[in-house]
């Protein structure tokens, strides 16, 4: 059975195409419309997944929408009814947009497919939102049975739910949080305060929270002053939200500014300005808070189903930092998060969750790790086509090994590398494929990246990549994760010691001190969120960063999207050319092409 | 026809025909505002909608 996913409307849209349960192509349209984070209907996306795969529009047997409009169109009449007169503005902006579009998403499928062939006798499903998250994590994950999560900011009532998934019995839904007491909307309400743009921001937030001097009598008044006065946390981890404080059910913002000034003595941080101390400390305060919700919930989860395994997904499950505190509480053998985690993912579990339901097929866990090379990919006439154009002076590697040599010399002599090879990751993390690598040793890195490369925020960490065997020597035991979900301590053998009055620095010299012999990749509290390279996933990244430790002794390099702030990943050789070209970066690496400025 | 039909099962299955008055005063209302704004674009911060 031939399977079109479909997540549109919201975020991150995206498609996904399965073949008798097997994932064969996904991607997240933002990449084609180069619109981050882009909402509107994935046609591209569509395009991409059948033309790869050589299927035709006219022989896929189901297409999957990741959600049910009608449930959500009523949330959507009951909260206005619930709140009415309040929310009529928010009323009268979301009713024609309603009216045009999300009332009619068969028609609209139906429609926007036509140009591409004729859907009309293909039934269209729609699994719940949250379903197809918990089927996005669990049917690409090693178990035969799991415990699941799925948390984010809100599907059509839900916001939170968990249960069992079984490869012989699907997944059951045991407990559900209904809108609008919802962890992802509590932990964009900070996002938002703080002067991050809401579901895109929040990864920075996560970023801020250790520059908090966490254990300072103002840090720790912002947890207090969460838990008196915004959520009330119940011993299952179940939340419910201070109305009084959240305007996102009917408003047109997410918390009133003034109220939330006068809360936290602070008032709300506009995007350009200056990051402070205090700024650090609320974002650590939301992200401990979030955190003791979670450990709550999952002690609950395991508590109710006895499972060895949990499969974690929705928006949160991208929240790499509170994985980690999740994962070191040994409730669970092991935590899975597949690297789309987020509602671009909702297009491969709702076609997932569908293939299990229709197909009455019995999964038995991958036996491999999951590919999440699943996007574009280039052909070296493309690439040839593009530097003739360019008039580009160019070197060709014939084969896999001296290309990973040449590459790994340009890194160890500080060059900063776009690389971009084989197929696009997908998922919002680059995973080595499109990806920019430099030396993870140079303490002037992290600020060449972020200001002369990225254009990004100087405080923001870099990720490392590690080949799985070297794991050990840079960093302390905890989850290997292959899509940077986790993170993970640096070594005690490579850590430096903190100055006395550390804690008082400002946050740029924060910042600037040297915390390891790794500094590029070393986060304020020593932690970094790893990408194990796993040679059986990706070989030839494999190869590059064995021949980067074969040349330096050093086994990790940065690995960070090929992209600048605020732009989508690269999809094309054009594309990687162009942000090579405008950017610092000193070398391109397309597939065994290697161009120089 | 087959939107209302539609509309009209999920309304039946959620046994929640109270919601009718209000979807018809809701579209009445909501359309009006389409036909007189001609704007349908989500101008929210997070598309809870």
């Amino acid at each position: 059975m031939k399977i079109l996913g479909i997540s549109a409307y919201y975020h991150d849209s995206a498609a996904a195409i399965i073949e008798n349960g097997n994932v064969l192509f996904a991607a997240q349209e933002e990449r084609f419309t180069r619109v981050k984070n882009d909402a509107s209907f994935p046609e591209n996306a569509i395009k991409f997944c059948l033309s790869e795969s050589g299927i035709d529009l006219g022989d896929i047997d189901i297409i999957s929408f990741y959600e049910k409009p009608f449930l959500k169109f009523e949330r959507l009449l009951e909260t206005y009814y619930a709140y009415a007169p309040l929310g009529f503005k928010s009323f009268a902006k979301a009713i024609p947009v309603w009216l045009k579009e999300k009332l009619f998403i068969k028609q609209n499928i139906r429609k926007s497919l036509k140009s591409i062939g004729n859907v009309d006798n293909i039934p269209i499903s729609f699994p719940e939102h949250h379903l197809s998250h918990a089927a996005s994590s669990f049917y690409t994950s090693p178990f035969k049975k799991s415990a699941f999560l799925s948390i984010d900011g809100v599907g059509e009532w839900t916001t939170t739910s968990y249960g069992i998934a079984c490869g012989e019995k699907g997944i059951e839904i045991m407990g559900e949080l209904h809108f609008p007491d919802s962890l992802g909307l509590f932990y964009s309400s900070f996002t938002y305060f703080l002067g991050f743009e809401v579901n895109k921001g929040e990864y920075k937030m996560m970023g801020l929270a250790p520059y908090s001097n966490s254990s300072s009598e103002r840090a720790q008044q912002f947890i207090k002053t969460i838990k008196d006065n915004l959520v009330d946390i119940e011993s299952d981890g179940s939340i419910q939200l201070n109305r009084k404080y959240f305007e996102y059910p009917v408003g047109l913002r997410m918390v009133d500014p003034q109220k939330w000034a006068k809360l936290f003595g602070i008032k709300q941080r506009l995007p350009e300005e200056k990051l402070e101390q205090v700024h650090a400390d609320l974002a650590f305060a939301a992200q401990s808070v979030l955190e003791e919700i979670l450990v709550k919930i999952i002690r609950f989860i395991k508590q109710e189903t006895n499972e060895q395994y949990l499969c974690l997904s929705g928006g949160v499950a991208l929240n790499c930092v509170a994985n980690s505190v999740l994962f070191n509480q040994d409730l669970f053998e092991d935590i899975f998060v597949q690297p789309a985690a987020g509602d671009a993912g909702g297009a491969l579990g709702a076609a997932l969750a569908v293939a299990h339901i229709k197909e009455d097929r019995i999964f038995d866990g991958l036996h491999k790790p999951f590919n999440p090379y699943l996007g574009s990919r280039c052909s070296d006439n493309d690439i040839e086509r593009l530097l003739q154009k360019h008039k580009c002076n160019y070197r060709y590697y014939s084969s896999n090994e001296e290309l990973t040599e040449a590459t790994a010399q340009l890194i160890a002599s500080k060059k900063v590398v776009g690389w971009f090879r084989g197929r696009t990751e997908f998922g919002p993390r680059a995973l080595g494929n499109r990806s920019i690598l430099a030396d993870a040793s140079d303490p002037e890195m992290q600020y060449k990246l972020n200001m002369k490369i990225k254009f990004r925020e100087g405080f923001r960490p870099f990720a490392p990549a590690v080949c799985e065997e070297d794991f050990d020597t840079y960093f302390e035991a905890g989850k290997h994760s292959y899509y940077m979900l986790f993170t993970n301590n640096v070594k005690q053998s490579i850590k430096k010691e903190l100055p006395e009055g550390f804690h008082s620095f400002g946050l740029d010299e924060k910042r600037n001190f040297i915390k390891s012999d790794l500094p590029a990749i070393t986060h304020i509290d020593y932690s970094a969120r790893v990408q194990v390279v796993k040679k059986d996933i990706n070989p030839v990244f494999w190869s590059l960063i064995k021949s980067y430790q074969k040349q330096t002794g050093i086994g990790v390099v940065i690995n960070t999207s090929f992209n600048v702030k605020d732009e989508p990943i690269v999809n094309t050789p054009e594309e990687a050319y162009a942000c090579f070209m405008k950017s610092g970066m000193d070398a391109l690496v397309l597939e065994n092409y290697i161009v120089e400025k | 026809m087959e939107f209302l039909k539609e509309l009209f099962l999920f309304l039946k299955e959620r046994k929640k025909w109270w919601l009718m008055p209000l979807i018809i005063i809701f579209l009445i209302f909501g359309a009006l505002i389409f036909f007189t704004s001609g704007s349908a674009l989500a101008p929210f911060i997070y598309t809870l909608f």
